[in-house]
């Protein structure tokens, strides 16, 4: 089997990579970020879409070479060369995808550590339910433990109920129940999040954050807002016929604004003024 | 043992001519044409429920079919795609037409078994596409998740479930029936390394079919207790867990993604060498690499329920596993472009086809990868993106392999050649209109569109109706295969019994075959893919001068 000679390869290869990490820093999909975690995921996205560039550009690549280059030309009625395989080369196309794929699940895995995900879920939902924690243990989600690292702000519990077909957002401090949600800029947030009957999936495109809401287990989602603007939130799991309806909003504010929502909003806010927290 | 069943297979009461296609027949190519037949027949039920929710999807409302319809479209397009066209044909047709070829039988191990695993599909598809008319289909997706599928309309959801469950026999006993084909019927003096690669592909499927449909088959019936008689498995208001169904559900439903994928593997291997007369680069590490799936392929099921509240060791360790897919998948990428290299490649439409499916795999590849990172899925996990990737797999890779088996294996059949310029229109069709439908979806899923959905934000309307365009383009593709195959049948040029001077020995007897498969003994193949002239030895005839300039200049290198 004929190789191309090493400089032509080595030059084309390093084209390639170039192309692909160009295209991974330089073309956008996804939609703003509006989540501490969502400018952590968008560097994952870009890492990924470098080294997928760089894969599907060189295989087709060379499937398009191939076909031209090796193409039986009219009359021609020979075969190719006889070669049944090549020890050293497999070996390398076997290391190559090993070396990339572990880093990739490496980094991923830090990746998911500073959103959060790593982090031990019921110590922390005990905290943050205060008295009634004994029999609610939180089955999945990504806890607020390590989200911000300076820990300075408490993270604010919202209560958050699905059903068909809708969310239902309370905030037990305020005793605030609201079909939308309200949350303040640069605080983190959890949400605790059951369902009435059937699974859900509470998704914010623009926070990367989705978590499935399930009967029965009571699941944790949480994140800081860090863009302010009106977000959709999205039901992301088939839940029956008007799934696609049951969409809600999520208001980022600013701290000022958030806390004039609640005192506006609040029936106990004129007995006991909130003491907002942020730093 | 094989050879001893010769004379009394003529009886009369087995009816003869065309007839013989409708009929309870044990012979293993008929039953292989009956499931591609069937299955096709399916593929185009399945079609047309796409094309209604591609027209709905046209426009942001729901206004096309009420909502219910629409998940019961949705719930039918999934459950026939998968379950009636594409296992039972890349298995059971090529599967039933090929192996006892490959191994050197006269038929299958169990050839009566082999035609009630093929019966079992026609009623099994009738029950399920009836249920829209009797009641109304099941509306919980070809997922039925618990408790939505328990909540959702009973008869339907049930007549689901036996449908399913009918189906899941059929493809069990295919699988039994090719494991003891592959093992125990090779014909004396064959050993399992000298055995074509579409083998080894139908030994790591079955095993993966007998290993976990029956897991899916409890876990459906334990679904129907829950649903007909109130039981507690899955219903948590009768403290049942609906998170365990999702394990035992794709504790056989993600090695499915590898029952629908690795026999287009192994098609694809059979026809890659024969078209670019060159060996299969690295049989060895071929063999490895599809066991290397199949293990790792039972191992990785969580990966579709990242956001089901699994907890964070088992979402690292799925994550670990499902990446390492990507190397032994990787390594049969790399070998299928090396035995393209240096090839002799005759670009028809066997060959366009491989070569597309290659490109949307390893696109589909790719996304593959990136959607196993749990932060990543995290945010498209149940998107459009996630639609968007696996219709890459199923069908950007394993219908352009069907499509592309039928025009390599159609001459075997008939004895006549299909046509190529309908054959490369029909390519250039399907994968414009492929990519054009599949494409836009990953842009979709990552910017804020659920699947599953009748009416999304209007600010995705333009690319839905890109992706309407790009299916429109693929129902088309369907006409000129159909008119082929049919004009081939009468008109098509005579193939010969070897067209594409193969070696492998379904090619080494008269096209269309003999009963039994071969007149006299059955050949002993020992190197399938024996293509090829050694290095320095080109054939002077059939060089030109530049090649053998480039010899010259190699041997004075070396």
């Amino acid at each position: 089997m004929r190789i191309p000679p090493a400089i032509l390869t080595l030059i084309t290869g390093m084209a390639l990579v170039l192309l692909g990490l160009w295209i991974g820093q330089n073309v956008n999909l996804l939609p703003v970020d509006a989540s501490a975690n969502a400018p952590v995921y968008d560097e994952l996205f870009k890492v990924l879409f470098s080294i997928g560039t760089i894969l599907f550009v060189g295989i087709v690549g060379l499937i398009v070479y191939s076909l031209v280059k090796f193409r039986r030309k009219p009359g021609e009625t020979g075969d190719g060369e006889a070669v049944e395989g090549n020890l050293p080369l497999e070996i390398l196309w076997t290391a190559i995808p090993a070396v990339v794929v572990l880093f990739v699940g490496i980094y991923s895995y830090d990746i998911y550590d500073r959103m959060g995900g790593m982090a031990p879920l019921n110590d922390h939902s005990m905290h943050a339910m205060g008295g009634e924690m004994e029999e609610s243990r939180t089955w999945g989600g990504i806890s607020p433990v390590s989200l911000e690292s300076d820990g300075a702000a408490a993270p604010l519990p919202i209560d958050v109920t699905a059903m068909q077909f809708a969310f239902i957002f309370h905030y037990p401090d305020a005793e605030i129940t609201s079909g939308e949600l309200h949350v303040p800029m640069g605080q983190p947030v959890a949400l605790h999040m059951k369902a009435n009957d059937v699974i859900h999936a509470f998704w914010v495109p623009e926070f990367r954050l989705k978590q499935d809401v399930i009967p029965g287990q009571p699941t944790l989602l949480s994140f800081t807002a860090t863009r302010p603007g009106r977000y959709p939130i999205v039901c992301a799991e088939l839940c029956g016929p008007y799934h696609g309806g049951m969409r809600s909003t999520v208001i980022v504010d600013e701290p000022e604004t958030f806390e004039a929502w609640v005192n506006q909003n609040s029936p106990i806010a004129n007995a006991a003024p909130q003491t907002p927290v942020q730093s | 043992m094989t050879i001893s069943l010769t004379p009394e297979h003529s009886t009369p009461l087995q009816p003869q001519g065309w007839l013989r296609y409708l009929s309870f027949s044990t012979d293993h190519k008929v039953i292989g044409l009956q499931y591609l037949v069937c299955g096709f027949i399916f593929y185009l039920i399945g079609g047309a429920l796409a094309g209604a929710i591609r027209t709905e999807l046209l426009t942001p409302i729901s206004d096309f079919l009420p909502r219910e319809t629409y998940n019961e479209v949705l719930t039918l397009h999934g459950t026939v795609m998968i379950f009636l066209w594409i296992v039972p044909v890349v298995n059971g047709a090529f599967g039933n037409y090929l192996i006892p070829f490959y191994v050197g039988a006269r038929d299958m191990a169990f050839p009566r078994l082999n035609a009630v695993a093929f019966w079992l599909i026609p009623p099994a598809g009738l029950l399920l596409i009836s249920s829209y008319f009797i009641a109304s289909a099941a509306q919980s997706g070809w997922t039925a998740y618990p408790p939505l599928s328990i909540t959702t309309p009973a008869t339907g959801q049930i007549i689901w479930i036996l449908s399913v469950l009918l189906l899941g026999g059929s493809s069990i006993f295919g699988g039994i029936n090719f494991i003891a084909t592959i093992l125990k019927l090779r014909r004396p003096g064959l050993k399992l390394m000298q055995l074509p690669m579409y083998c080894w592909a139908m030994l790591g499927t079955s095993i993966l079919v007998v290993l976990s449909t029956p897991v899916l088959a409890g876990t459906l019936v334990l679904l129907s207790f829950d649903i007909i008689a109130h039981t507690g498995f899955f219903n948590p208001s009768l403290g049942g867990n609906a998170v365990v169904y999702q394990h035992l559900f794709w504790f056989y439903s993600h090695p499915a993604v590898y029952i629908m994928v690795l026999p287009a593997f192994g098609l694809v291997s059979e026809i890659l060498p024969i078209h670019c007369r060159k060996p299969l680069f690295g049989y060895t590490t071929m063999v490895y690499s599809i066991m290397g799936i199949v293990f790792l392929g039972l191992i990785v099921w969580a990966h579709h329920m990242f956001t089901s509240g699994t907890p964070p060791w088992m979402r690292l360790f799925f994550t670990i596993a499902t990446s390492f897919i990507a190397v032994p998948t990787g390594i049969k990428f790399f070998n299928w472009l090396a035995t393209m290299w240096g090839g002799r490649i005759a670009l028809n439409s066997a060959m366009l086809f491989s070569c597309g499916f290659i490109i949307n795999f390893v696109f589909g590849g790719i996304t593959g990868v990136a959607l196993a990172q749990v932060p990543f899925d995290i945010h498209v996990h149940d998107t459009y993106f996630v639609v968007a990737h696996f219709h890459y797999i199923v069908y950007g890779g394993t219908v352009f392999v069907i499509f592309a088996s039928i025009y390599h294996w159609y001459p075997k059949v008939t004895g006549r050649l299909l046509n190529e310029d309908l054959g490369r229109l029909h390519f250039l069709l399907t994968f414009v209109g492929f990519n054009l439908c599949f494409a836009p979806q990953h842009w979709l899923g990552l910017n804020g569109m659920p699947r599953r959905v009748a009416e999304y934000d209007p600010q995705f309307e333009l690319i839905n109706q890109l992706s309407s365009v790009g299916a429109l383009l693929m129902a088309i593709s369907t006409l000129p295969f159909l008119l082929n195959v049919v004009l081939s049948a009468f008109n098509g040029a005579p193939a010969g019994d070897n067209p594409w001077n193969a070696l492998t020995p379904e090619w080494l007897t008269s096209s269309p075959p003999p009963v039994e498969n071969w007149k006299g003994e059955a050949p002993l193949v020992t190197e399938p893919y024996g293509y090829g002239t050694p290095a320095g030895e080109l054939p002077l005839a059939a060089t030109s001068g530049s090649e053998l300039w480039k010899l010259g200049n190699s041997d004075q290198r070396s």
